[in-house]
């Protein structure tokens, strides 16, 4: 199982990349797609939606299920992958490559602070 | 002898013996649960009887209805007498159609699951629309969904329907908002179809959806393309409720660019049953579908490479999502769409065009007869496809001929007031296929005879 | 391929049908042609009609009727085989409710005949009214709702407006973690936060976790009892009280009615409201899916609130009744789904007062009989004793790369439709079993064998399992692919 280390985590299993400006790149861990399944759709939020940390903001279906994603962070989403409109296979084969979600310019930088370390994310995988 | 209908097959016998294996000394036991209190002594219903004495007492109950065998009728108004060929009844009365579980096991539900694609496939064609789902439990709880997806998909809160829409569906549609937080608000009706200008004077950027019923509850065709433009201008999904019978000859809600398209299958290949079961349908564009509530069955191959259909994009159901889902609906109306399914491949390509025609000109016909008599006059001068309304003068009540009419063998056509009440001494009257020439003469020498 | 489509054997020109010639005089110069077939004028102008024909099959009646007779055998059936489905009470469908629902004065009835041509249908509604009342113990109900979940909905609207009624709003519904997921969806319909409650670790509701989560916000709480691991609550005097201590109402989930007819009556476990599913303990058949009928009773203070129109009896005739100004309105145009409303009038006056307690008797004892049977095979984890149905878990043979889904898919080789799976979530890897009353001892015995066959060869030869069903007109299906690129329509 992966656990790239010049990521951040959420608990609910978001991965988080800063990518200077202001931006972060948003997806779902390896251990979550390997829970998930085959992931067969994934609702996108619209462009320039306004989120908030905790907040849902995607839903992940499976053939069996269908998970919220929470924003990790506050801000405006200005850009989401249209790859997986028609491949959302991605997911499961390069999760924290081309199977991001969406990116999201933040209100507060600080608040990647309140993040989860990669080594502390993978500590909570294994508790579980 | 056994003089009560009885299906619990296992003999004191039996029950003994299996009351031995479970360990118990008798059923009281297994009843242990139920506080002493609640264990009732006995329900008041009347005692069961034989089949004989069952098919008896049915029998005296069902004459002592005026069913439409005997009747020639002219009723209409949402629940329509159609023509239902042999076919039908012999394939969809076989039990392993009737007495089988929804298909959440496909591999021993093929036949079902074919049924529901063949059926997505053939209201697709005939709706021109994208996508259509296995069924609702009708037209007006289908009408009242189709808000429900503009509302969130819009995540605007106005709702706008006409009030040519058939009444109670817009009292079904008024029950399901009444808990979300939305606005529902009426279009006037100007000479028997929507008004346009009442609806450009409430439409706006807050606004979901636009709700228009075509042929409307008065039998008369709506001006959608106006209609259309307006609400696409404003951002709205429009929701166009049709009757499928009409759409052999009569233009689908494809065509005309609705969003979302619903109604009700019970004219084609469904009896009236007083009512229910019907079946609604709901068919909507390609960037709608998983928004869709309800069944929808899709292609796919098993292990063995061989085509085969299952239940998909299940996940937005109930039983996934729970109090996320798209809706609550648990049931279709999975035999009633299998009777479609059957009686539009029956009539099929030629068949929809042919018995549209017989519909509107036999119902033209009547019109025009009709109208030649002092006192009676269309009360709308609209295209219709095969139901219309007259206006009679006011010396003659409609309650009191449809009495007359009865006593000659006619159930005349609705009484308007009871749904429009500042709609007076006005009759509303469908016409299909199953009435001849004779019939429609019949009914204007009847009607001239009481006037 | 088993079958082709119905359009893949579709040749141009082929048609199944006949209609009478057009006997009525048809316009001579036309203003609008119209193509295919006749030509006959349409008197109705250009921009009303269709553009381009829907293409629609084009077969003969002999390709029809093999066509579909051939995909009904595709299906399992209760006319066929034997469906342990836990919560959905497949019973035997009677064939002669089948055929006097189908009398013409029934099929053929106009819903807005004046009401003394309808006095019989009115009748069977009216007694198919009260004897639900009598049987459990509501004072009202209405058998307008089309489903189980349709009824839920309209209980909750029922609910909301007897509080606002009462001047207080009420937001939340509680429900218990084992509840069917027609529950919260039908409670979020209306606008309500749902509070999930935890069983306890008899799989009963936790007194305390409810007095906890009671509060003057609470609308109602949405209960099944027998609940859905085949328990009856037996605290259920006692729930019934801390609810209505707070004001609140107590909704009874009444698709476990099988186990209680003629035995206990929810009106006096102080069940406000409930809805009864007639396509699971009223014996109408199934359909594939539909359709049901939901009905939905209320006690006498919920009464105000019920939909309209209802029946009135004055002398001997009957009526509908449509002012109520207090009810939430209309959920259905007409009246219900009526067919399937006859089909229950006529299964509940032929087997009568006496049948009821037979039917539930017969439930209780062929669910408990099953159980023991499977007991020493496979872990039953709440016991000992139950209603009439029992949840069992397949957990132990994960160990082997055994799943629950493998162990239905097994069953279907075996000619047996598979227990519910996967439901109530408490239980891991659940297998929800349901005999019911209408089986006899001998099926529950072919099916024991069937089961502790395939556990056997879940250690000897979990392939076998891994790959079911084998004998079924399919195999499994790819149901991802079905997900991710959904063909849901045959195109031209």
């Amino acid at each position: 199982m992966d656990f790239p280390e010049d990521l951040f985590y959420t608990k609910s299993h978001e991965w988080v990349k800063k990518e200077g400006n202001n931006k972060v790149r948003v997806g779902i861990t390896s251990h979550a797609q390997s829970e998930l399944g085959d992931v067969v759709y994934v609702e996108l939020p619209d462009l320039d939606k306004v989120v908030k940390a905790g907040g849902a903001c995607t839903v992940v279906e499976s053939v069996k299920a269908a998970y919220d994603i929470y924003s990790p962070v506050s801000g405006k989403v200005i850009e989401t992958n249209n790859d997986l409109e028609n491949n959302p296979q991605l997911v499961n084969e390069d999760p924290y490559g081309k199977g991001w979600f969406f990116i999201i310019e933040m209100e507060d930088p600080q608040e990647l602070t309140k993040l989860l370390s990669n080594k502390d994310y993978e500590e909570l995988c294994q508790t579980k | 002898m056994p003089d009560k209908i009885n299906y619990t097959p296992n003999t004191e016998s039996d029950i003994k013996l299996m009351l031995k294996e479970i360990g118990v000394n008798s059923i009281e036991d297994l009843l242990v649960d139920i506080p002493e209190e609640l264990l009732c002594k006995q329900i008041n219903i009347p005692s069961g009887m034989s089949e004989m004495e069952l098919k008896h007492s049915l029998k005296s109950l069902s004459d002592k209805n005026a069913n439409l065998n005997k009747y020639t009728s002219y009723l209409g108004a949402g629940a329509y007498e159609h023509f239902i060929p042999s076919v039908v009844d012999h394939l969809s009365n076989r039990g392993e159609f009737y007495t089988c579980y929804t298909p959440y096991q496909p591999e021993v539900s093929q036949g079902t699951l074919q049924g529901i694609y063949e059926f997505q496939s053939m209201m697709c064609e005939l709706l021109a629309m994208d996508v259509v789902n296995a069924s609702m439990y009708d037209g007006a709880s289908a009408l009242a969904e189709a808000a429900v997806l503009a509302i969130r998909h819009k995540q605007k809160k106005n709702v706008l329907v006409s009030k040519a829409v058939h009444p109670e569906y817009r009292e079904v549609l008024s029950t399901y908002l009444q808990e979300l937080d939305v606005k529902l608000v009426e279009i006037e009706m100007e000479d028997g179809i929507t008004s346009v200008s009442d609806l450009k004077s409430r439409i706006d950027n807050n606004t979901a959806c636009v709700l228009i019923q075509t042929p409307n509850f008065f039998g008369c065709l709506e001006e959608t393309e106006e209609l259309i433009e307006l609400t696409h201008k404003n951002e709205a999904l429009f929701v166009a409720c049709v009757n499928p019978m009409s759409l052999g000859i009569i233009k689908p809600p494809g065509e005309y660019g609705a969003d979302v398209a619903v109604g009700d299958i019970q004219a084609l290949g469904n009896y009236i049953n007083y009512g229910g079961p019907h079946a609604g349908f709901f068919a909507v564009s390609k960037e709608l579908m998983r928004k869709m509530p309800g069944r929808l069955a899709g292609a796919t191959t098993d292990t063995k490479g061989r085509r085969a259909f299952t239940l998909t994009l299940q996940t937005r159901e109930q039983h996934i999502r729970r109090g996320k889902a798209t809706s609550n609906i648990c049931t279709n109306q999975q035999l009633l769409a299998l009777r479609t399914c059957i009686y539009l491949s029956t009539l099929g390509k030629a068949g929809m065009i042919d018995i549209g025609n017989l519909n509107i000109h036999k119902s033209h016909y009547a019109i025009d007869r009709i109208c030649e008599l002092d006192g009676i006059d269309p009360l709308f001068d609209k295209p219709f496809f095969n139901e219309f309304a007259i206006k009679i003068s006011d010396n003659y009540k409609i309650e009191e001929i449809n009495r007359r009419l009865f006593e000659s063998g006619i159930i005349g056509g609705l009484d308007i007031s009871h749904f429009y009440p500042d709609i007076n001494n006005a009759m509303l009257l469908c016409v299909t296929e199953t009435k001849t020439k004779e019939d429609i003469d019949e009914l204007v020498s009847a009607v001239s005879n009481i006037i | 391929m088993l079958e082709k489509l119905i359009f893949e054997k579709s040749s141009p020109g082929r048609t199944a049908y006949s209609l009478p010639e057009c006997d009525v005089p048809v316009e001579a110069n036309p203003p609008n042609y119209r193509r295919a077939g006749d030509h006959t004028s349409i008197p109705i102008p250009e921009r009303f009609l269709r553009k381009n024909m829907a293409e629609l099959p084009e077969v003969a009646e002999i390709d029809i009727v093999r066509h579909f007779t051939r995909l009904s055998q595709l299906n399992f059936s209760v006319d066929t085989n034997f469906y342990p489905l836990g919560s959905c009470t497949m019973k035997y469908n009677p064939k002669v409710n089948e055929d006097v629902s189908r009398y013409e004065g029934f099929l053929n009835l106009h819903p807005y005949q004046s009401q003394e041509q309808c006095q019989g249908i009115l009748q069977i509604l009216y007694e198919l009214e009260e004897i639900l009342i009598e049987i459990c113990g509501m004072e009202a109900f209405t058998l307008q709702p089309a489903a189980g979940a349709h009824g839920e909905f309209i209980g909750m609207l029922i609910s909301h407006a007897y509080h606002v009624k009462n001047g207080r709003r009420r937001s939340k519904i509680i429900i218990p973690d084992s509840a069917h997921g027609t529950n919260p969806a039908s409670a979020s319909m209306c606008g309500f936060d749902i509070v999930e409650i935890k069983s306890n670790s008899q799989g009963l509701i936790d007194l305390e976790t409810l007095k906890k989560s009671m509060d003057n916000d609470v609308a109602a709480l949405m209960l099944t009892n027998p609940n859905t691991l085949g328990l009856f609550e037996k605290d259920i005097l006692k729930i019934a009280e801390i609810v209505h201590d707070a004001g609140a109402l107590l909704y009874l989930d009444g698709a476990n009615m099988d186990a209680m007819l003629g035995i206990a009556r929810p009106g006096d476990m102080g069940i406000d409201i409930l809805h009864l599913n007639l396509h699971k303990t009223f014996s109408t058949p199934h359909g594939g899916g539909g359709p049901g009928s939901g009905p939905l009773g209320v006690v006498k203070r919920l009464v105000p609130f019920l939909p309209a129109p209802r029946i009135i009896k004055q002398d001997n005739s009957y009526e509908w009744k449509y002012i109520f100004p207090y009810s939430i309105g209309r959920v259905k145009p007409f009246y219900g789904n009526t067919g399937v409303l006859i089909r229950a009038y006529a299964y509940l006056v032929s087997v009568g007062c006496e049948g009821l307690g037979k039917i539930s008797e017969s439930a209780l004892v062929n669910a408990n009989y099953l159980s023991k049977k499977l007991s020493d095979y496979i872990e039953i984890p709440y016991g000992e004793r139950c209603m009439h149905e029992f949840v069992a878990s397949t957990r132990k043979l994960k160990a082997n790369g055994i799943t629950t889904l493998d162990i239905a898919k097994r069953l279907l080789d075996y000619g047996f439709h598979s227990p519910t799976i996967y439901f109530p979530l408490i239980v891991a890897d659940a297998l929800m079993i349901e005999p019911t009353d209408t089986e006899t001892r001998e099926t529950l015995d072919e099916f024991a064998e069937a089961l502790i066959k395939i556990l056997e060869e879940a250690k000897t030869n979990p392939e076998i399992l891994k790959g079911a069903p084998h004998n079924t007109p399919v195999s499994r299906l790819d149901e991802v692919q079905a997900a991710r690129k959904p063909d849901l329509r045959w195109k031209k």
